[in-house]
């Protein structure tokens, strides 16, 4: 038995195909994501991939500018400093946390429950984790931020010639990679596997 | 006969979503992920009206204020969310004016004027098109976090325009309470509870 999240109406879940979806017949809203072969393993894979480059997008330049022979550049990090100096901390640290801590914390936690579940049942407090990411998950906007990126270059290009760095492109796939976790992983693949009884 | 989890004395977590045994009123958490339980978000409609108001109110010097200043040794100046987007139609990237106005102007209004028709419907225990308003609140709750687009604009611009005595960039007042008035509507999207769209539609 299950409640839908949309409407609290309660109902049995039918069995569903590999890949399939199943959606509450009242209001609409997605109930589960019926996982197809291996889907765990991919989730694992992808989740890896988006870490590596997740690191790298943060650590590398986004991108670089010049204007008379003089040169600058910035990172995630150093973007959200600069607004820091200039006596905006409060939305400065919002951008942080958008940007850099949620999805950090989002994929750090993924990968962890995702490793621990292809071996042995989760332990109870990997259900306490899998709360705080899906939280997490919610304030994390890498999305966002890449057409922000894009719409400061296309502003700034009016000033002075702008170099797309390492880190612009290193954040193009981390979306591409996070929506594809969005599309084949389903948390109830965790909370099954939770030993929490 | 259609039965919700409330009416059969069960309740759904809203993290792992884990039907309990209702506690009734006593405060209580989820056995499986330790997650607050509630039949029904607690002063869902109460919370959601003071958020939405607040981020209403926080719009106007959002819109007044000027968000980025940008000097050049001949010349500076303030632009508002508004102007930011002239700035970009007549620079010739119409298309990205388009987006930077859809998300930093349409969006936020959008969402207030849904969430407050949710709350009228609600509160007037109106049955009609409760499946569109279910999606009505998806679609809000899926977008919402598009209008931050602005504040990370500003950042980078910021950021990187900074050859003084050039060229220089600084962020205006107005730039904070547009990052308010994000914040205030997402959360007042999420403690808007849409099950009480059909609690209102049932009785």
């Amino acid at each position: 038995m299950t409640a839908c999240p949309g409407c609290d109406l309660l109902q049995r879940l039918p069995t569903l195909p590999g890949g399939g979806r199943a959606r509450c017949p009242r209001c609409g809203d997605t109930l589960a994501i019926e996982p197809g072969e291996g889907s765990l393993q991919r989730a694992l894979a992808l989740a890896a991939a988006a870490a590596i480059v997740f690191i790298i997008g943060n650590t590398t330049s986004l991108m670089g500018l010049s204007v008379v022979g003089r040169h600058a550049s910035t990172t995630i990090l150093g973007g959200a400093y600069e607004l820091w100096l200039q006596g905006f901390q409060v939305t400065a640290a919002l951008v942080a946390l958008a940007c850099v801590v949620a999805p950090a914390a989002y994929l750090s936690i993924l990968l962890a429950l995702l490793w621990m579940s292809t071996r042995s049942p989760v332990p109870k407090w990997g259900g306490r984790l899998m709360r705080h990411a899906s939280f997490m998950l919610g304030w994390s906007m890498p999305e966002v931020m890449l057409l922000g990126i894009l719409v400061a270059l296309i502003k700034i290009a009016a000033l002075a010639t702008v170099v797309p760095g390492v880190g612009l492109y290193a954040m193009g796939v981390l979306v591409i990679l996070l929506a594809a976790i969005k599309l084949t992983f389903d948390p109830r693949q965790i909370w099954q596997r939770l030993a929490w009884h | 006969m259609a039965l919700s989890a409330a009416e059969a004395g069960l309740v759904a977590c809203q993290s792992c979503g884990l039907l309990s045994r209702s506690p009734g009123e006593q405060l209580s958490r989820c056995p499986r992920c330790g997650a607050g339980l509630a039949s029904r978000q607690r002063y869902s409609i109460q919370r959601t009206w003071a958020l939405a108001i607040a981020a209403a109110i926080c719009y106007v010097p959002a819109n007044l204020l000027p968000v980025l200043t940008t000097q050049t040794l001949a010349s500076s100046r303030s632009d508002t969310i508004l102007s930011g987007v002239a700035v970009l139609y007549t620079s010739g990237s119409w298309p990205l004016a388009l987006i930077v106005l859809v998300a930093s102007v349409m969006i936020p209004l959008g969402k207030l004027a849904a969430l407050a028709y949710l709350l009228l419907s609600v509160r007037l225990g109106s049955a009609n098109g409760a499946r569109d308003r279910t999606r009505l609140y998806r679609m809000i709750e899926l977008i919402g976090r598009w209008s931050m687009l602005d504040v990370f604009v500003v950042t980078f611009v910021v950021a990187l325009i900074q050859f003084q005595p050039l060229m220089a960039s600084q962020p205006g007042p107005g730039l904070p309470f547009f990052a308010a008035v994000v914040i205030l509507t997402m959360l007042a999207t999420t403690s808007f509870d849409p099950r009480l769209i059909w609690d209102a539609a049932h009785d």
